[in-house]
């Protein structure tokens, strides 16, 4: 991966033209997931659908394995990656909370509290 | 001639919507934020814009990744309301004003900015929760609405600079349009959140009370801001920000501030809104 000046905030993946190069399969069958009948076809299947789409195989083990954070390494966007949760009947704040590695209640108190503060996380 | 009359900005947060949608609004949890729209729904109500110029991003809903426009504007006669994965908003149809549409898209392009033009999308929460915190429930929106969308979604969006002179023509090109009509102009996004990774949840009260500052005072300087500067201080997903500086482009170099509000949470975002008059 190359150097870049946002490499070094921390617990971010910026959507950047490298990671779109190597997430656009992902994020396009993420995007087929607007459709109810692809929503169907995916939870009755899930590997069959995944071997659809020209995706690495570490990419599909991630979606299978709903490593959200492993998707985002592998090219995924969040606002695609979240079709997957939204498929799966999870909230935004549910995969926030899986993401950043607390309960959804801990999380919910987080916010609730003001929110994950700004201080220790601007730089890794 | 059409004149741009006041701008607003308003975080477009989707749980909003929800709230909204499913009767929640009442809650303990929501009643403090739609607290903060109160004034906002009487004023709008007095102002009775004819058109509004609506500055949002799609998120992955009418754009994936097959066509990613830095700034498209919409220019059809309406705009359905996406399904983003549950179903359509219950919203009404969004009614474009193909008229001033076009013409702004010709007057920018001329003026430089290279707009893509866009004669059918879906409209996401980006943009109809806005409508939804300064309208309400109606059964259809009281005036026109002009989606313009901006790219936020893949790294860089335009920078802050673009976005301001952005605004800047918007202005120039709405008072070269014969008609008479009165437009407000949103900017929509933020404030800051960040809804990725192990820094999801990050909130930064202090970067959110400067920019509201700086934009009123000095939008030139804030104009300045590097997306880095966002990224690290606001969130991935703070840096919507950007849209804010359209709006403020768009209206006088002094404004009326009529309405300055701030809240956290809603679900994973702090919400900041601004009503702006234009002055002289």
């Amino acid at each position: 991966m190359s150097q870049k000046p946002y490499h070094d905030i921390p617990g971010t993946i910026l959507f950047d033209a490298e990671q779109s190069r190597a997430g656009f399969h992902l994020n396009q069958f993420c995007m087929s997931l607007m459709k109810a009948d692809n929503r169907a076809a995916f939870k009755a299947d899930e590997r069959g659908y995944l071997d659809q789409w020209p995706m690495t195989e570490a990419q599909k083990q991630s979606v299978l394995r709903r490593d959200w954070n492993g998707m985002l390494a592998l090219g995924g966007n969040i606002y695609f990656t979240s079709k997957i949760a939204a498929t799966d009947g999870l909230s935004f704040q549910q995969i926030a909370a899986i993401m950043s590695g607390v309960t959804q209640p801990e999380y919910a108190a987080m916010m609730l509290a003001g929110g994950r503060s700004i201080e220790g996380n601007r730089y890794k | 001639m059409a004149r741009i009359t006041a701008g607003v900005a308003t975080s477009h947060v989707p749980a909003i919507g929800a709230a909204l949608d499913n009767g929640k609004s009442g809650e303990d949890y929501w009643k403090p934020l739609f607290a903060g729209y109160e004034y906002s729904k009487d004023w709008i109500a007095r102002e009775k814009p004819d058109v509004i110029i609506l500055v949002y991003n799609d998120h992955a809903s009418a754009f994936s990744l097959e066509l990613i426009p830095t700034f498209a504007i919409g220019c059809a006669e309406s705009f359905n309301p996406a399904d983003e994965g549950w179903g359509p908003r219950p919203v009404p149809v969004v009614e474009g004003h193909p008229g001033l549409a076009w013409h702004l898209a010709e007057s920018l392009i001329l003026d430089e900015f290279d707009m893509t033009i866009v004669n059918r999308m879906d409209v996401d929460h980006g943009l109809t929760v806005p409508l939804s915190l300064m309208f309400g429930q109606p059964d259809a929106w009281p005036c026109k609405i002009i989606p313009l969308a901006v790219n936020v979604v893949q790294y860089p969006p335009p920078t802050g600079h673009r976005c301001f002179n952005l605004g800047k023509a918007i202005a120039r090109a709405v008072a070269s349009y014969p008609e008479d009509l009165k437009v407000v102009v949103f900017g929509t996004g933020g404030m800051s959140h960040q809804l990725q990774g192990p820094r999801a949840g990050l909130i930064n009260k202090q970067f959110d009370n400067a920019f509201m500052d700086q934009l009123i005072s000095d939008p030139k300087a804030q104009s300045g801001v590097s997306h880095l500067d966002y990224v690290r201080e606001a969130g991935s997903e703070g840096i919507e920000l950007v849209m804010w500086l359209i709006m403020r482009g768009a209206l006088s170099d002094k404004v009326c501030v009529k309405h300055r509000f701030y809240h956290v949470p809603a679900s994973n975002t702090a919400v900041g809104h601004l009503i702006l008059e234009s002055e002289g």
